[in-house]
């Protein structure tokens, strides 16, 4: 148990230094959401902002924040596959630690990193002068935890039937862009037609977006203008979802490393 | 005593195949022994090496490493086992320490710590024991992309050996490698047998390195076609003969004859013979020769004749 457990900060730990060492990374993922709030956001509230009677960018950040947690954990489970290309997985899966080891170590680390970017745009939430109360600060360092654990949990649902690195590249995009507007990461969700109402509530990723909102707007007067759904209702379907997700995942993931 | 290494009737067909890639193949290998897996591209040996080091699940058929099924008992097979892939799999974002920290935390040797300097003193004079034998006391602490081919894969080895495995599985160990840093890597292996009494399995192609083994099992499109040691191989599939030729052959011929030492003609004459009865025969024969060739077979000629490359 404790070799277990050392196994999978060791694998965690190891996520963490790759990205620290990475330097096109690092910048290519701070750079993008910042992208998204300043421009994106910022266009949004000078265009519209009146009429949507809240503040655009503030509603970007918050969407941005969850949606970038929830898709870098993702993308870093989908990662195994380039270590399983580069021959490097083979030192992991030769090791006596379990299979569920070595998926929880990457899920655990994969969720470290995002969480670092989460704290970088944190900061650049102060530097765009979106105002955030320490109170505020924390619910997101909370919420940020959540929605990097279930977009880690989401990857390893995606990763196991994704056959190479190159299948990975042309098919993760599809399954992550169209959950940017149905989650409603920068638009929001109102009047939507019945069918784009369903593909939003089987959207994973509606899940953590609100829940943040959730969070960060509680007690303001544009918390009923914004969130979609309870707390409750939120966290209850992620804890399904999660659940769903680990099991399907793992078994999928260790069934098909053995079994060629 | 249980055998290293312990494989029956073993089968493997992947998925989308129509032929079996190891098709009922058996085997044994002695603590302590040079074990060679022998055959062309795809004639399954690394199949075979994946379900031995647990990696893929076998067909059919049963695999045993120091006693432990590889199937049903495959963590208790992995701490028993080091091994060497065909391609490095060190990570390459990592110092060489960091690889070897990482290898010795995944086999329960030390506890996690983030830090070098948070190891315990145990893992760090380790860690310069290592950095000594590779000669690498500066660079212990550099990524692992500085370094050549052959540093890279002595590393490897001695990562491997940390948790002192029972079996070293060396995958086709000196591929890419420079012929210098090939035969440092093999005297570096043969001084690990030495001093540890390790069980080694080599799946090569390169037939100099197969010579060495204590027993040799040539395998060709799944099967074993071959088993044994070097010399039995060798004195089995491949004959060892004479090529005279005379001036005057025709006379050759018929002293030959009259003397019931059967022969063949394949451009000179060609007569079987033993290595010990060479001398024997060469005395016996009164026409004058004009050129005398022995041909005693190498390992190569009966790798071909195994494989059915050529024809002995």
């Amino acid at each position: 148990m404790i070799r277990e457990l050392n196994g999978i900060l060791a694998l965690a730990y190891r996520d963490v230094t790759k990205l620290l060492r990475d330097r096109p990374r690092m910048v290519s993922t701070l750079v993008f959401p910042f992208v998204f709030i300043a421009i994106l956001g910022g266009s949004f509230q000078a265009s519209f902002g009146s009429e949507m009677g809240f503040n655009l960018l503030t509603f970007t950040f918050t969407g941005v924040y969850a949606q970038t947690l929830f898709s870098s954990a993702a993308q870093g489970i989908v990662s195994l596959i380039e270590d399983r290309e580069n021959d490097f997985s083979q030192e992991i899966f030769i090791s006596p630690i379990s299979r569920y080891s070595i998926v929880f170590g990457k899920i655990f680390g994969e969720a470290m990193v995002a969480l670092f970017q989460g704290v970088a745009m944190i900061l650049f939430a102060f530097i765009l002068r979106i105002p955030v109360t320490p109170l505020q600060l924390g619910g997101l360092l909370f919420v940020g935890t959540i929605a990097s654990l279930f977009g880690a949990a989401f990857g390893m649902l995606i990763m196991p039937n994704l056959p190479n690195q190159r299948a990975a590249t042309q098919i993760f995009p599809f399954l992550i862009f169209p959950q940017f507007f149905l989650a409603g990461v920068f638009n929001p969700l109102r009047n939507l037609p019945w069918y784009l109402d369903v593909l939003s509530r089987i959207s994973p990723m509606r899940y953590p977006v609100d829940l943040t909102r959730n969070i960060f707007y509680a007690n303001s007067e544009e918390y009923a203008q914004v969130v979609l759904d309870t707390p409750l209702m939120n966290i209850t379907v992620m804890a399904a979802m999660f659940a769903v997700f680990m099991v399907v995942g793992t078994w999928s993931f260790v069934r098909n490393e053995r079994n060629r | 005593m249980t055998k290293a290494i312990e494989v029956t009737e073993l089968v493997k067909r992947y998925k989308s195949a129509d032929t079996n890639a190891v098709d009922n193949i058996s085997f044994e290998v002695e603590a302590g022994q040079l074990f060679a897996l022998l055959g062309p591209n795809g004639a399954g040996k690394t199949t075979t090496i994946s379900i031995l080091n647990t990696t893929l699940a076998p067909t059919g058929g049963v695999a045993k490493i120091a006693g432990y099924n590889v199937n049903t008992q495959s963590s208790e097979v992995r701490q028993n086992i080091g091994v060497i892939f065909q391609n490095p799999s060190l990570d390459m974002n990592l110092t060489a320490e960091e690889n070897v920290r990482f290898h010795a935390i995944l086999y329960g040797l030390y506890g996690f710590r983030p830090t070098y300097r948070m190891m315990p003193k145990a893992y760090r004079n380790k860690v310069e024991q290592l950095a000594s034998i590779l000669g690498i006391e500066k660079d212990i602490f550099k990524p692992i992309k500085t370094f050549s081919g052959g540093m890279k894969r002595k590393l490897e080895i001695l990562r491997s050996l940390l948790h002192e495995p029972r079996v070293l599985i060396l995958d086709e160990p000196s591929v890419g490698l420079d012929p210098l840093s090939r035969r440092n890597l093999w005297e570096y292996i043969q001084q690990v047998r030495e001093d540890s009494g390790t069980t080694v399995l080599l799946t090569t192609h390169y037939l100099d390195e197969a010579e060495g083994a204590d027993t040799l099992c040539v395998i060709n499109q799944g099967k074993i076609v071959s088993y044994g040691s070097t010399q039995k191989i060798k004195a089995e599939l491949v004959e060892e003969y004479l090529l005279l030729d005379a001036a005057d052959r025709n006379a050759l011929r018929m002293e030959l004859t009259s003397k019931s030492i059967p022969f063949t003609e394949e451009g000179q004459i060609r007569v079987n013979a033993q290595p010990e009865d060479i001398h024997d025969l060469l005395r016996s024969i009164e026409t004058p020769l004009t050129s005398v060739e022995t041909h005693l077979p190498t390992l190569e000629d009966a790798y071909l004749a195994i494989t059915g490359e050529v024809t002995v």
